[in-house]
């Protein structure tokens, strides 16, 4: 053993480990750094207003029709088994079944349609969003913009992170009450819950903050997804292999950091 | 015209040009020739300020040193560019006429009718009149590379920059290409720079040329003074093709 470690060779393997924690940790500010400089480039008063109106139309219709599937979908199951599963952990007689609905109206509106659902739209919207700026980038579409005298970041980037910041609060406002109406009536055509008890529970122990609280995280969340994604697609370099790259790394990141955030909002905010 | 002097450009420690200097006139067809990676992509990525050089200028119109430009002045003298990308760099999500429109909509203020009067001129010129709806996804390479003419030349640039524009195409097709941007480069009187490793483009539009060979300029000159050359690395590249090294042996036979 000591002499095979005599013979390794020094290779990058063999980094002292508080070495590989500054140089992880320089990565993470450069990175940091580059993303902020991005956004300033961005957040610049547009060239042309009409132009821009006209691209951020387009990003929130494509943002906001594209989602809105998978959200109904995701939504209706969601409130269901939320339902269902709530149900069976309540069998006690002692307890009123309003209690289900209180549960499920209060979850969802706190996490489950503001996070949960973002987790999923950073998966639909942030690989979309990076994989479009990536293959700009790889084949020259991004240098195409800049040497017409326009500033990329803004044309590509700003619209994008405006309409995903717009509209992802929107879809997740559809995303709840879909969830909380998905959950009411499962919960009445299964015979757990009735419908009057189940309304009776999210109304008696409703909060109106959380509300407000939602809209401020999907906002947020927005935000992450979008403006992340963006600035790692907006800096794909190689061939389609890093765009893939990219796009998988934007999801990854979103979701980190939706996780991040959420916890450091409810620190903050309840 | 465009002067540029020893240009020089490093990637960490890999030097790619290694000091190149030239001066390009307007109203003429000049060639940045060379071997794949001899550096010809770099360089014009320098001149327009797509890449940063480490040393040297880029004069453009006598008096204005592109690289100590700040972001604004080189907004204004971008707009008097035209490039035309090796890969062509169409928008994928517009269709040729988007595409064309997209620098009009941007810097004129035309009216709706005379973008278009001005996009079928175009579109025209470059023989691809009727392809105005079509994606350019639908279009062959030699139809993609005339839509990126097209949009490189919607503003009436001064200065037209083409990355080797007939890669990938057919002789044939190849030399079309190559008289378009020669015709268009002296009808409109622009400063045209175009890189190129095709014997048939130095010989047909070469109206000053620059042969590069690992990040140096080993010779320069026009068509007409190619085969008079005596540097060896520049022969090594033109009578690379089997065509022409026989021609010469032949003709030195007799
Ligand atoms: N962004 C870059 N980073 C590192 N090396 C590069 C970069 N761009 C080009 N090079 C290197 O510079 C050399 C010249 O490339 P290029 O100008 O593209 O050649 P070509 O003459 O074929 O256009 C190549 O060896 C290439 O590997
Ligand atoms: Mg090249």
């Amino acid at each position: 053993m000591q002499q095979f470690r005599q013979l390794r060779p020094v290779s990058k393997e063999n980094i002292p480990l508080e070495q590989i924690h500054t140089m992880i940790s320089f990565k993470f500010f450069e990175e940091f750094g580059r993303y902020l400089l991005l956004m300033k480039k961005s957040f610049v008063r547009p060239e042309k207003m009409s132009i821009y109106r006209k691209e951020l139309l387009r990003q929130m219709i494509e943002i906001g029709v594209g989602s809105v599937g998978i959200v109904i979908i995701f939504s209706v199951f969601l409130g269901a088994v939320l339902t269902v599963q709530t149900a069976y952990q309540f069998t006690s007689p002692l307890l009123s079944k309003s209690i289900i609905g209180s549960i499920v109206t209060n979850s969802t509106i706190i996490e489950m349609a503001p996070t949960v659902t973002c987790l999923i739209l950073a998966g639909k919207i942030g690989s979309s969003i990076a994989s479009e700026l990536g293959t700009m980038r790889i084949s020259e579409q991004i240098d195409a913009l800049e040497i017409m005298g326009i500033n990329s970041a803004a044309y590509l980037v700003l619209p994008k992170v405006i309409a995903a910041t717009i509209m992802i609060p929107i879809i997740i406002i559809i995303g709840a009450f879909l969830q909380i109406l998905s959950g009411l009536v499962v919960g009445h055509v299964s015979n757990v819950v009735t419908a009057t008890e189940f309304m009776q529970g999210s109304v008696q122990y409703f909060i109106p903050f959380t509300v407000t609280f939602a809209i401020i995280k999907a906002t947020t969340f927005g935000f992450i997804i979008s403006s992340v994604s963006a600035y790692l697609g907006y800096y794909t370099t190689g061939g389609a292999l890093q765009v893939g790259n990219s796009a998988t790394r934007a999801v990854v990141a979103s979701c980190i950091l939706i996780l991040v955030f959420d916890y450091l909002l409810a620190e903050l905010l309840l | 015209m465009i002067e540029i002097r020893d240009v020089r450009k490093a990637f960490g420690e890999r030097e790619v040009l290694k000091g190149v200097s030239g001066m390009f006139e307007t109203g003429k067809t000049s060639l940045i020739i060379g071997t794949s990676g001899s550096g010809k992509t770099v360089l014009m990525k320098c001149m327009v300020g797509l890449i940063k050089p480490t040393g040297g200028s880029v004069i453009y119109n006598h008096d204005v040193d592109f690289t100590l430009l700040d972001e604004e002045g080189r907004k204004e003298i971008r707009k008097q560019i035209g490039m035309l990308f090796q890969g062509t760099a169409l928008f994928d999500s517009m269709s040729v006429e988007e595409n064309i429109l997209f620098p009009l909509n941007m810097f004129s203020d035309m009216s709706v009718k005379d973008k278009l009067n001005r996009v079928n001129f175009c579109l025209e010129r470059v023989n691809l009149k009727g392809t105005n709806k079509l994606h350019p996804s639908e279009l062959s390479g030699g139809m993609r590379k005339r839509v990126g003419i097209a949009r490189a030349i919607v503003l009436n640039p001064k200065y037209l920059f083409c990355d080797e524009p007939n890669s990938g195409l057919d002789p044939q097709t190849s030399i079309l290409i190559d008289e378009l941007i020669h015709e268009i480069t002296e009808e409109y009187n622009i400063t045209t720079i175009v890189n190129t490793h095709d014997m048939n483009s130095v010989l047909g539009i070469g109206d000053y040329i620059i042969f590069l060979h690992q990040g140096l300029k080993y010779w320069e000159g026009n068509r007409h003074e190619v085969f008079a050359s005596t540097v060896k690395e520049m022969n090594d590249f033109i009578f690379a093709s089997r065509f022409l090294k026989e021609i010469k042996e032949r003709s030195s036979g007799n």
